[in-house]
């Protein structure tokens, strides 16, 4: 089996097990002041202090969350209050349903987002700009830093959505200069079921979740130890080298007539691949039954047949229906390429030339 | 037997993970990671088979239907859920009432909630509790005379281990056309509950409170008539529409392990536990037993010493317990639930809250009594 959809999940890491197993052996919950509490207590502040450290954020600035979705949607309904809010137009469902009204900054044909365009939206009042760092569907890689000293210019706050980004390419609040960045840990090789938004020094967000005063009154509820130990091991790791895999596993199925979309900047582990004039849905589960894992965009959305916004903001047109998603796992190797490289040959042989 | 060390009496704040949970996750970690949402390859296929699973597990518990069952990161999420999402439904409904009703020991994100919604024009009371910690449904029926949205009462308080008369209050509660909600996170797998037969409409449930993991938890939304909600946060569809998120599948395989070994073991558990209560409870004479002893879970006893709580549990540095809820026990502020009770804020002082739970031992509570009656009667000689 050759598993080529990390995008929607990337297995665990030895290390994250290890913190995973090692925090479920311990009893206590971390607000207790008992000897089982503080030993709780100690692994949360460890995490806490492990993802600041690895994403360039202060201990203080780090709200653990249940994922990612969580934490952008708390970005945008405490950093929004009183703001427009800007999206980018290939953001993420999480970033989109939380702010329906957004306005949209629009991208090129290769998904990146127009600063041109930004400084225009800015122009008119106080905002908050929620631009990815890397897209979920294509991997393409978005000027942030450069879109922070704009909204810096113009006062406005700028959300990131780094899920995609961190593990795979190294990841700064502070050094993109932005105002808060959401991490998840399942997309970095950590177990489900956790998440931070990281918040940049001063920068101070409400509750979405009301409760008993934890993560300083930012977030209610007992935090998923278990899970968090494991994120923050999982941070810890050194990104993959991936990029040489994707590019070969790419190259064959460019060989067989595949079109790479917003292929210019973008992650070293994605490669977005149309095959003109066969569904999406067909290519996928071809691939499965050879025994390769791929998707057909977002995972949350793929149980349903609604076209990618992604690829249609990039102006993909009827390729849009035509793309399949290969997003390389921290632990792929070349037996995983070559795996993919025949299963597409096959596929392409087969259903291009019917469709043809 | 020799009793673990530290001795962990403190299972109304956590419990510890059952190692049989524990086993039913680790698959799940490691081999079979798959997202759920993938359902276009096989991967995601066997995780999506398993959250379905559990879900069964989860509702069979409660007498519920799979389809009710939507997965949280635990109670304080689905509190918030139920009750946000319901109140803000119905004012996007146009309906004109305002009134939500809660009880002044309720969990503190219940109580926030609450207090949430009063920001948002919504009109919250809270009533009043009993020296024994029940609600009077006397309380409950006029305060329902002004026309109300929701009445949310825990089923079992965190803190006493006092159980309400669900059914009694739900019935008050339909009979006046509100809906009813309950904070079932020190309920679920202590004590049987069927949200049919006691006309809940939406329950909030923890994973780590039934020794499944942290990070997990779920809300009951009845389907027939249904209740609806709006979410706290949108994304991808997940959960319906109402919770969105990809699910952390090993968590939700733990939380329906959990459920399912509570639903085999919980009658024959608390009747063990009652025994042990009561050992622990002969073992310490001259303490006062705070809320209703008719109406408590077997696990749990909130207990008034001669002497401030703070100084026993640094004389007894092996024994976990705590001094009230968890989320506020890095708090000085006496318990409001135990004020909220008519005790003094000293009385409450010289209280703590001893919870037993699935791995505690005979040789645990005599350790814990001969600890606490010895520092208690130092105490009192210093």
């Amino acid at each position: 089996m050759a598993y080529l959809d990390a995008n929607a999940t990337e297995p665990l890491r030895p290390q994250a097990r290890a913190a995973v197993l090692a925090a479920l052996d311990l009893p206590g919950n971390p607000a207790s002041v008992h000897a089982a509490g503080r030993a709780a207590r100690r692994v949360l502040e460890d995490a806490r202090t492990a993802i600041a450290a690895a994403f360039g954020a202060e201990p203080a600035g780090v709200v653990f969350t249940s994922g990612g979705t969580e934490a952008d949607a708390m970005a945008v309904a405490c950093l929004g209050r009183g703001r427009r809010v800007i999206v980018g137009a290939t953001e993420h469902d999480a970033v989109r349903a939380a702010a329906p009204d957004a306005l949209v900054l629009p991208v090129d044909q290769d998904g990146v987002a127009s600063l041109d365009a930004l400084e225009r939206l800015l122009a008119s009042g106080p905002a908050l700009v929620c631009l990815m760092l890397a897209n979920n569907e294509t991997g393409t890689i978005q000027p942030v830093a450069a879109a922070a000293a704009l909204c810096r210019k113009h006062g406005a706050l700028l959300h990131v959505d780094a899920v995609q980004a961190a593990g795979r390419v190294p990841v700064s609040l502070a050094g993109l200069g932005a105002d808060s960045l959401a991490v998840s840990s399942h997309k970095l090789g950590g177990p489900k079921g956790a998440g931070a938004l990281l918040l940049a020094p001063g920068r101070e967000t409400g509750a979405l979740i009301a409760g008993g005063g934890q993560e300083r009154g930012r977030r209610g509820g007992t935090p998923a130890l278990p899970a968090i130990a494991g994120f923050a091991a999982a941070a810890m790791a050194p990104e993959a080298d991936l990029a040489a895999l994707r590019d070969a596993a790419e190259a064959a199925a460019l060989a067989c007539g595949a079109v790479a979309l917003g292929a210019r900047h973008r992650l070293p582990n994605t490669a977005c691949l149309a095959l003109p004039r066969v569904r999406a849905e067909t290519q996928v589960i071809t691939l499965d039954l050879a025994g390769v894992q791929v998707s057909a965009g977002a995972a949350c959305s793929s149980g349903k047949v609604s076209r990618s916004h992604v690829l249609d903001a990039m102006g993909a047109g009827v390729l849009a229906g035509e793309a399949i998603r290969v997003s390389l796992p921290w632990n792929a190797g070349w037996d995983d390429v070559r795996a993919f490289q025949a299963a597409y040959a096959a596929m392409a042989a087969r259903l291009g030339k019917h469709a043809a | 037997m020799r009793p673990n060390r530290p001795v962990y009496l403190d299972n109304q704040a956590t419990t510890p993970c059952d190692p049989r949970v524990l086993a039913a996750m680790l698959p799940w970690f490691t081999e079979r990671f798959g997202n759920p949402h993938s359902a276009e390859h096989s991967v995601g296929r066997e995780a999506e088979a398993a959250t379905d699973a559990a879900r069964a597990e989860i509702a069979a518990l409660l007498g519920a239907d799979p389809r009710e069952i939507v997965v949280t990161s635990g109670a304080t999420e689905s509190n918030n859920i139920a009750i946000k999402g319901a109140a803000r439904h119905a004012a996007t409904m146009g309906d004109p009432r305002r009134r939500v009703i809660t009880v002044a020991t309720e969990h503190k994100c219940v109580l926030e909630s609450v207090a949430d919604l009063a920001a948002e024009g919504f009109e919250p009371v809270v009533l009043s509790v009993q020296p024994d910690g029940r609600l009077d449904p006397a309380l409950l029926q006029d305060a329902l005379a002004t026309p109300t949205l929701l009445v949310s009462v825990m089923a079992v308080n965190n803190e006493t281990g006092v159980i309400q008369d669900i059914a009694v209050l739900a019935g008050l509660a339909h009979a006046a056309g509100a809906l009813f909600h309950t904070d079932a996170a020190q309920a679920v797998g202590k004590i049987p509950l069927d949200v049919r037969a006691q006309g809940i409409d939406l329950l909030s449930l923890s994973g780590h409170k039934l020794y499944g993991p942290k990070g997990v938890g779920a809300l009951f939304v009845r389907r027939r008539p249904r209740v609806r909600l709006t979410p706290l946060f949108s994304g991808g569809g997940q959960e319906r529409g109402l919770r969105a998120g990809t699910l952390p599948v090993p968590l939700v395989v733990g939380l329906g392990e959990a459920c399912r070994l509570a639903r085999a073991e919980m009658d024959e558990e608390a009747v063990r536990l009652t025994g042990l209560r009561d050992r622990l409870l002969r073992g310490l004479p001259g303490v006062q037993v705070n809320g209703s002893w008719q109406h408590r879970i077997s696990g749990n006893l909130n207990l008034t010493f001669p002497v401030p709580a703070a100084g026993l549990m640094r004389a007894i540095p092996d024994l976990c317990v705590s001094t009230g809820s968890a989320c506020s026990s890095a708090e000085i502020e006496p318990s409001y639930v135990l004020r909220a009770m008519g005790l003094s804020s000293e009385a409450a002082a010289r209280t703590l809250r001893l919870g037993l739970g699935r791995f505690t031992s005979a040789a645990d509570v005599d350790f814990a009594a001969d600890r606490l009656s010895a520092a208690a009667h130092a105490g009192i000689e210093a």
